[in-house]
């Protein structure tokens, strides 16, 4: 379980970034942060993968305070940052040093066929397309066998074809160990997508503003009715907490709620 | 590999344009194939005004029409290249000067790349070190010959520590400034799957300063060799530099361009020796073919 309490993150300029966070991510979740530019998503991220630090609160993966990058926290970024000295199959093993060679390789091997790009392996990643090389950076996260998955707007600079065969190979990797995943993005079909849960963010100071539980069964058919409902349910959402800066949610009630949801 | 077949493909696309629309076609040259193949033609282009002007020179002394006794034409130029080479007295400066370079170039080289190293990896040091050595810099480097030959006497030392200072500059900044520009983004991968420093250094700094550093090194060893003339002007008994001097004080241009021609040679090969030498460790690089 993962849990964030009364997070909150000001940075050295005095801007207030994160306000308050409390969101509690069960194991095999998959929670979809959304909400409009400059609200503090990507800096939850970043929070939660240990490479900023939080002002005030605590991060928790079961019960274990988080306090800096851990091995069972794993993350995508926005961009593929794949090294380009390393080969597709060494980019992938660059999380598994600690490994033998054998196991390494048995990794490796399955990852590449689970994303398709087995006959890749030993090209350099400049080789390949965008959609490429993300699905080679989600298959650099996933072979450390992390517990929590964190996305960063993965998938944003891909068109829409590409991101819906990726949005398949990341329900792939992720049926093998369903690990704990926070997907921050923009776009709200992605996130009814893939996610159980969408959690609404509110800019100045970053906030949440309302969570919506995504129920639907997978896999989900983007065409059917429930599905443009959930769509429609979390963009009024959005709506409404780009609209109303000064009302306070039920920010306080967030944590119960959610406890007594799940 | 598709690619190479891709690029002959878009490169006879290009061809075939050519007869058309000549000028779109050389504008519109983009595919690596098609841009070796460009720069081969171009190659020659660049022949055709030295050959011209020798040939011309040739003619121009043989004709009787200029004297050629300050400006000597091609053809003695290599007779005095050959005379020199047949008596094995070229081979001897050649190896001395290839010698003091190499030395130097060791020395500085590796200096530039330990200080580099330390100054671009730790904000301290470089605080510490990088105003010292920056203020040295300012100085021109020949300013130390008089200083080095009272110190190191008028012998080997004294010409391999100015080529060694000639190199090390350039290679230091080169370093230093190559793994302050290494990407914010690709460090952040090693700190996700917690690297320690050396692993990060090891892993993540070093071959992404690689190809900067090849650079560094190129324009380093293209100041060695313009400092082993320095150094050999400063009495030398051998060397390149030394039939320059003994071209001027003997009056023989023949034997000094000769000497000049020698130099061109040997530092374009030295220069080629080290991109070939250090291309498997760039080899990974997107803009490689652009570059080196």
């Amino acid at each position: 379980m993962l849990q964030l309490d009364h997070l909150s993150k000001t940075y050295a300029d005095g801007t207030r970034a994160l306000s308050d966070i409390n969101l509690t991510v069960r194991n095999g979740e998959i929670v979809a942060l959304v909400g409009g530019s400059g609200c503090g998503k990507t800096t939850l991220l970043r929070l939660i993968a240990g490479l900023d630090q939080a002002s005030i609160g605590a991060i928790r993966l079961d019960g274990e305070a988080l306090s800096g990058p851990h091995p069972s926290v794993g993350i995508v970024f926005q961009e593929p940052r794949l090294l380009p000295w390393l080969s597709v199959a060494d980019n992938i093993a660059f999380g598994l040093d600690h490994l033998n060679g054998a196991e390494r390789k048995a990794r490796v091997k399955h990852a590449l066929e689970k994303i398709g790009l087995s006959e890749h392996a030993e090209r350099w990643p400049r080789d390949l397309s965008g959609g490429q090389q993300q699905r080679v950076a989600i298959a650099r996260a996933f072979v450390t066998n992390p517990k929590v998955l964190l996305l960063d707007e993965p998938f944003s600079a891909l068109d829409a074809f590409t991101r819906a065969s990726l949005h398949e190979h990341l329900l792939a990797l992720w049926e093998e160990t369903r690990p704990t995943v926070v997907l921050v993005t923009h776009d709200v079909q992605e996130a009814v997508t893939l996610a159980d849960r969408a959690v609404v963010m509110q800019p100045k100071p970053g906030r949440i503003f309302d969570e919506l539980p995504l129920t639907l069964s997978r896999p989900r058919d983007k065409t059917g009715l429930p599905f443009e409902t959930s769509v429609r349910r979390v963009l009024t959402a959005l709506d409404h907490s780009l609209n109303t800066p000064q009302q306070q949610p039920q920010r306080e009630r967030d944590r119960q709620a959610a406890a007594l949801w799940w | 590999m598709s690619l190479p077949r891709e690029s002959a493909v878009s490169g006879e696309i290009a061809t075939s344009a050519w007869s058309s629309q000549q000028g779109a076609a050389a504008l519109a040259a983009s595919s690596p194939a098609e841009k070796r193949r460009a720069f081969d033609w171009r190659i020659l282009l660049g022949f055709l005004l030295p050959i011209a002007i020798a040939l011309l020179w040739e003619a121009g002394v043989r004709t009787g029409l200029v004297q050629g006794r300050l400006v000597p034409p091609p053809s003695r130029i290599f007779a005095a290249l050959w005379a020199l080479a047949e008596t094995g007295e070229l081979w001897t400066h050649v190896w001395v000067t290839l010698w003091r370079i190499a030395s130097g170039f060791a020395l500085g080289a590796v200096a530039g790349i330990v200080f580099g190293a330390l100054s671009g990896a730790s904000e301290t040091i470089r605080r510490l070190l990088d105003p010292t050595l920056q203020a040295l810099r300012a100085i021109p480097s020949i300013a130390w010959v008089p200083l080095f030959i009272l110190w190191l006497g008028i012998f080997e030392a004294s010409k391999v520590a100015l080529i060694a200072v000639g190199v090390f500059f350039p290679v230091y900044l080169g370093i230093a400034g190559a793994i302050l520009s290494v990407d914010r983004k690709l460090v952040e991968v090693g700190h996700v799957f917690r690297l320690s420093r050396f692993q990060l250094a090891r892993r993540i700094l070093l071959p992404a300063v690689l190809p900067e550093a090849v650079i560094a090194l190129r324009s380093g060893l293209g100041l060695g060799f313009m400092f082993v003339v320095a150094a050999e002007f400063m009495g030398a008994s051998e060397g390149l530099g030394y039939l320059l001097v003994d071209g001027q004080q003997m009056g023989k241009p023949d034997q000094i361009l000769a000497a000049i021609i020698a130099f061109a040679l040997l530092g374009k090969i030295a220069d080629s020796l080290l991109v070939l030498l250090t291309k498997p460790l760039v080899r990974w690089q997107d803009t490689v073919r652009e570059r080196l």
